[in-house]
């Protein structure tokens, strides 16, 4: 089964939930191959059942203690802005679809988000806008976000410290 | 008058002093080789969440010759203490002579909370920090955005100031931060003697920082 896989992170983002689960967007989900589609949702006001969408298989949650099984098990990654959330999702090797709120716009949260979109890294779209990117979107263009290099950190550190 | 004007000239004299001592401390610090003595004690500051994470990976990327290590977390943090332990027991199979211990102190900002009651706050921290990084006597303060850096740092910089004992701050700036630098960060930048930043735009905006790609 091909699982597509949206967070919320810690706080609710009832618009994302809504459009994502609305009649188009699944149907554009379907017609990419996604036949699963699992939520979590935070504290947003609805928890989705699954006779929202009778064209989909649904699962939704509020939290969990570690998302990494959702991410690992997905296909496709729906998140929020959210740094962790992110840097999770591309961390696993999964291709991602950053989705905005437009309603917190000045967000420092958005900065990484949007670099990660100019470096290719993700895609990035806002709720008016998903139906269309799902239904147009290509995943191979994106690039591997590869880890970090804390080694770097520590010869540099080494070197100025003195450290033999 | 003749000893108010006494009084008048020691406390102009002592800020004087400090100041003189502040600038002194904060710049000569790229001179200051630890390492060369012997192993490097460390007081790393682990906040909360995504940033004990980060904290926690460039330790990791230390050699042996960094020890002992010494962890702060805030007192509200149930997570934080649970991670390091993990972590430092997972690094004792490789290095016999691991040492380490876990400190905490109260935080001195909450997310959102205000700037008054922040202000009160990290007073307070302040209060802790001071007979914690004193008896400590730690080589450098390693810290990447948590609001409980900034007390020990300053704590840091008063041993260095009274001639104690010179305390590297070093900083890394969380990899969320691209464009602006986190008000940790801001407060900081002038006072850190190697300050990291992981964005090129970040590095071209504030010229004291260290640009070395994505390190966490």
């Amino acid at each position: 089964m091909k699982t597509v896989f949206v967070t919320v992170g810690t706080t609710s983002f009832d618009e994302l939930i809504g459009s994502i689960t609305s009649s188009a967007a699944v149907q554009a989900l379907k017609s990419r191959g996604y036949d699963r589609l699992v939520l979590q949702v935070g504290r947003g006001s609805v928890l989705p059942g699954p006779e929202v969408c009778p064209h989909i298989t649904l699962e939704a949650f509020r939290f969990k203690d570690s998302i990494a099984e959702d991410i690992k098990g997905a296909d496709l990654v729906i998140s929020h802005a959210g740094a962790g959330s992110c840097l999770e999702a591309l961390g696993a090797g999964k291709p991602l679809l950053v989705v905005i709120n437009d309603k917190l716009m000045n967000n420092h949260q958005l900065e990484l988000a949007r670099q990660l979109h100019m470096d290719s890294h993700l895609l990035y779209c806002t709720c008016s806008t998903l139906t269309d990117t799902l239904r147009t979107m290509d995943l191979s263009a994106l690039l591997p976000f590869l880890p970090g290099q804390p080694k770097n950190f520590a010869n540099f550190l080494d070197k100025a410290l003195g450290v033999q | 008058m003749s000893m108010c004007v006494g009084v008048l000239v020691g406390f102009f004299g002592t800020v004087l002093f400090f100041i003189i001592r502040l600038f002194i401390i904060v710049t000569t610090g790229s001179k200051c080789r630890p390492g060369a003595k012997g192993p490097v004690t460390v007081l790393a500051v682990a906040g909360s969440g995504g940033h004990t994470t980060e904290i926690l990976r460039l330790m990791e990327s230390l050699s042996p010759s960094y020890r002992p290590r010494h962890y702060v977390i805030a007192d509200t943090d149930k997570m934080s203490e649970e991670k390091i332990c993990t972590f430092e027991t997972s690094k004792e199979h490789t290095d016999s002579d691991s040492q380490f211990t876990i400190h905490r102190i109260p935080r001195s900002r909450e997310v959102h909370q205000s700037w008054s009651s922040s202000t009160v706050s990290t007073l307070n921290a302040i209060r802790y920090s001071v007979p914690l990084v004193f008896s400590l006597r730690p080589d450098m303060v390693l810290c990447n955005g948590p609001g409980t850096c900034v007390p020990l740092c300053v704590a840091g910089l008063l041993l260095g100031i009274l001639g104690v004992k010179k305390v590297l701050i070093v900083y890394v700036e969380s990899i969320c931060r691209v464009e602006t630098l986190s008000l940790t960060g801001k407060i900081l930048y002038p006072i850190s003697d190697y300050f990291f930043v992981q964005w090129s735009a970040l590095r071209d905006k504030y010229p004291k920082s260290i640009f070395l790609g994505r390190i966490v």
